[in-house]
């Protein structure tokens, strides 16, 4: 029978053939825990299972991406603990502050590949669906579980198709698809389903991780795209198969789509850009897993290029990974940025959890390349996320109001 | 007797315990007590009593993978989460720490701050105005995980995860 890409991956991680519904236990070929969580995923692996070690230190990969650099004597202390049990395990796969966020950072380093089933501390690891793995968020316990025994257990889940048709327009890019199949879905349109993403192959592998990540925020279990057009590997038994079942189509039509928005406090809370008013904004902040990419810092810097970000507007961009930041250097994005008044911070999940390097304070507003705008996510519960995509962070740091990048399209600028 | 606390739809993570409260940042991990719904509701955290019911609107716990939102909801006794959906990270981890999450829609039937008695086994709620609300009972594997008192005891004495045969 035709299976989806979530039904293939769990059957051959479980040796036989699954389908939704189903109650399965699965070998894992991955586990990922970051800075926030490992100090209690230790505590948990160790005193309430009684394990020793890891089941493979080969295939535990940990990352200090949260706070990171340290922001406190307590953050610091903890991950001083991470460290020495890494050692203490033998886990070869440490990513320590500055290397960047989790999960481009997995993906950089070959360790996420096509068909796996990948689980990590942090809800985001849905991302690992842009090489066509099944990856899925968990909390400490179940990634405790994980690390001892090199299993866990899901119900297989049903799959929401969105197919994207057509190309996007200039000015529109892969954070608007996302956030319009928010807008379709709601917040909870794929709760306990994976997502999987069609007509989309022409997107970079960091452009799919943008809707691998947001498919959480549709309260997808993962978010898949097919691993079509890749330079890894994609095991001759994945791929999409006519016939498949999908509890959901969602259609999007690329060519005519707008540039989105999404205003506080929920993701699904989007519409048009060109129908929000006027916003006045403090803060643009380009970074995260879902928009801190080479390719999201390359697109704001063809908007910024030979201009200067509007007085009274901090623009703060922090590289999802030292390889982004790395790449923006070489071909003078970086100096576009720098040049045009941006600050650049440490590769890593920066203010996106409100814990340092750009907190907001009461009352602020900000436009935010992330992936979440709930009250007290960034900081104070009195300021305002918006979510954007990079052209419309740009175009807002520019302006000091949030902004269709097509108002500042300027022929000497900008070929978008 | 248990009180009702009634809460809004899509009650997210960040709304249980802001980040900025995890474990991970606070010098006294034992404080994470006194931070659920810290902003949210601040009147929560110091008149919540062991056993108490939460009642909320649909996708309950939406968000973040943090195991230490239902942790602070166990520290203080949460006795129950009643919600027409929960959000999936955030339902497993209630489950494997042992709190019961019961997917029913009660929005409308009880108040803020009534009365009640929760019959656990039998999923009932006997209110204190004389009604008798049955809860839907559970998946077998989930009644189990619960009776074990949660995913951890559960392996411990089983040797295997829900769904191994
Ligand atoms: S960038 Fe934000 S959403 Fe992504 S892993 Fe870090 S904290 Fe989570």
């Amino acid at each position: 029978m035709a299976q989806t890409l979530s039904e293939q991956i769990l059957s051959r991680a479980a040796g036989r053939p699954v389908s939704a519904g189903e109650v399965v236990t699965v070998n894992v070929d991955l586990v990922m825990m970051h800075d926030s969580l490992s100090p209690s995923i230790i505590r948990v692996l160790h005193e309430e299972l009684g394990a020793e070690r890891v089941w493979d230190p080969q295939r535990v990969a940990v990352v200090i991406d949260h706070v990171a650099p340290a922001a406190s004597v307590q953050t610091a202390e903890k991950q001083a603990e991470v460290r020495r049990w890494v050692r203490a395990q033998g886990i070869t796969h440490l990513f320590d502050v500055g290397r960047g966020i989790s999960h481009p950072v997995l993906v950089e380093e070959g360790l996420a590949r096509p068909g796996m089933v990948i689980v990590g501390s942090d809800s985001h690891s849905t991302a690992y669906g842009c090489v066509g793995a099944f990856g899925t968020g968990m909390g400490t316990t179940d990634i405790a579980l994980a690390a001892a025994t090199g299993r866990t257990w899901f119900r297989v889940p049903e799959t929401v198709l969105v197919r994207a048709n057509g190309r996007f327009r200039p000015g529109v890019s892969a954070k608007d698809l996302g956030l319009k199949a928010a807008r379709l879905l709601r917040a909870d349109g794929a709760t306990y389903a994976a997502v999987e993403w069609h007509g989309v192959e022409f997107l970079s592998v960091m452009e799919r991780m943008t809707l691998a990540t947001l498919s959480i925020e549709v309260g997808a279990k993962a978010g898949i795209v097919p691993p079509t057009g890749l330079l890894q590997t994609v095991p001759e038994w994945l791929r999409v198969e006519d016939g498949a079942r999908y509890s959901r189509v969602v259609e999007i039509d690329l060519d005519n789509l707008e540039p989105q928005i999404s205003a506080p406090h929920t993701v699904d809370n989007v519409t048009d850009l060109r129908d929000l008013g006027r916003v006045a904004v403090d803060v643009v902040y380009l970074g995260t897993c879902t928009n801190g990419h080479y390719e999201d810092m390359a697109a704001a810097a063809r908007i910024l290029r030979g201009r200067r970000v509007a007085p009274g507007v901090r623009m703060l961009v922090v590289p999802a990974s030292a390889q982004a930041l790395q790449l923006a250097a070489e071909d003078g994005t970086l100096a576009t940025l720098l040049a045009a008044g941006a600050t650049i911070g440490t590769p890593g999940c920066g203010a996106c959890i409100g814990r340092h390097m750009g907190v907001l304070a009461p009352g602020e507003v900000c436009l935010f390349t992330g992936n979440r705008n709930f009250r007290g996510r960034m900081g104070s519960p009195e300021a305002r996320i918006y979510l954007a995509s990079p052209e419309v962070a740009a175009a807002t740091a520019l302006t000091g109001y949030i902004t269709h990048p097509q108002e500042v399209v300027d022929g000497r600028y900008l070929e978008l | 007797m248990a009180r009702v606390w009634i809460f809004g739809a899509d009650i997210n993570t960040d709304q249980i315990v802001p980040g900025r409260y995890a474990p991970y940042m606070l010098k006294n991990e034992d404080d994470l007590r006194k931070y659920p719904f810290i902003e949210h509701r601040p009147d929560f955290a110091g008149n919540v009593r062991p056993g108490d019911i939460i009642v909320a609107g649909n996708n309950f716990g939406c968000g973040s993978s943090r195991e230490y939102a239902p942790l602070a909801l166990r520290m203080v006794g949460v006795g129950a989460i009643i919600a027409p959906l929960f959000a999936r990270i955030f339902f497993r981890n209630a489950l494997n720490l042992g709190i019961p999450c019961f997917t029913a829609d009660l929005t409308g039937k009880l108040r803020d701050g009534q009365e009640v008695e929760l019959d656990l086994e039998r999923g009932r709620i006997h209110t204190d105005d004389g009604r008798t609300l049955q809860l839907p009972p559970p998946p077998a594997f989930l009644r189990e995980v619960w009776a074990a008192g949660g995913i951890v005891p559960y392996y411990r004495k089983y040797g295997r995860f829900p769904g191994e045969g």
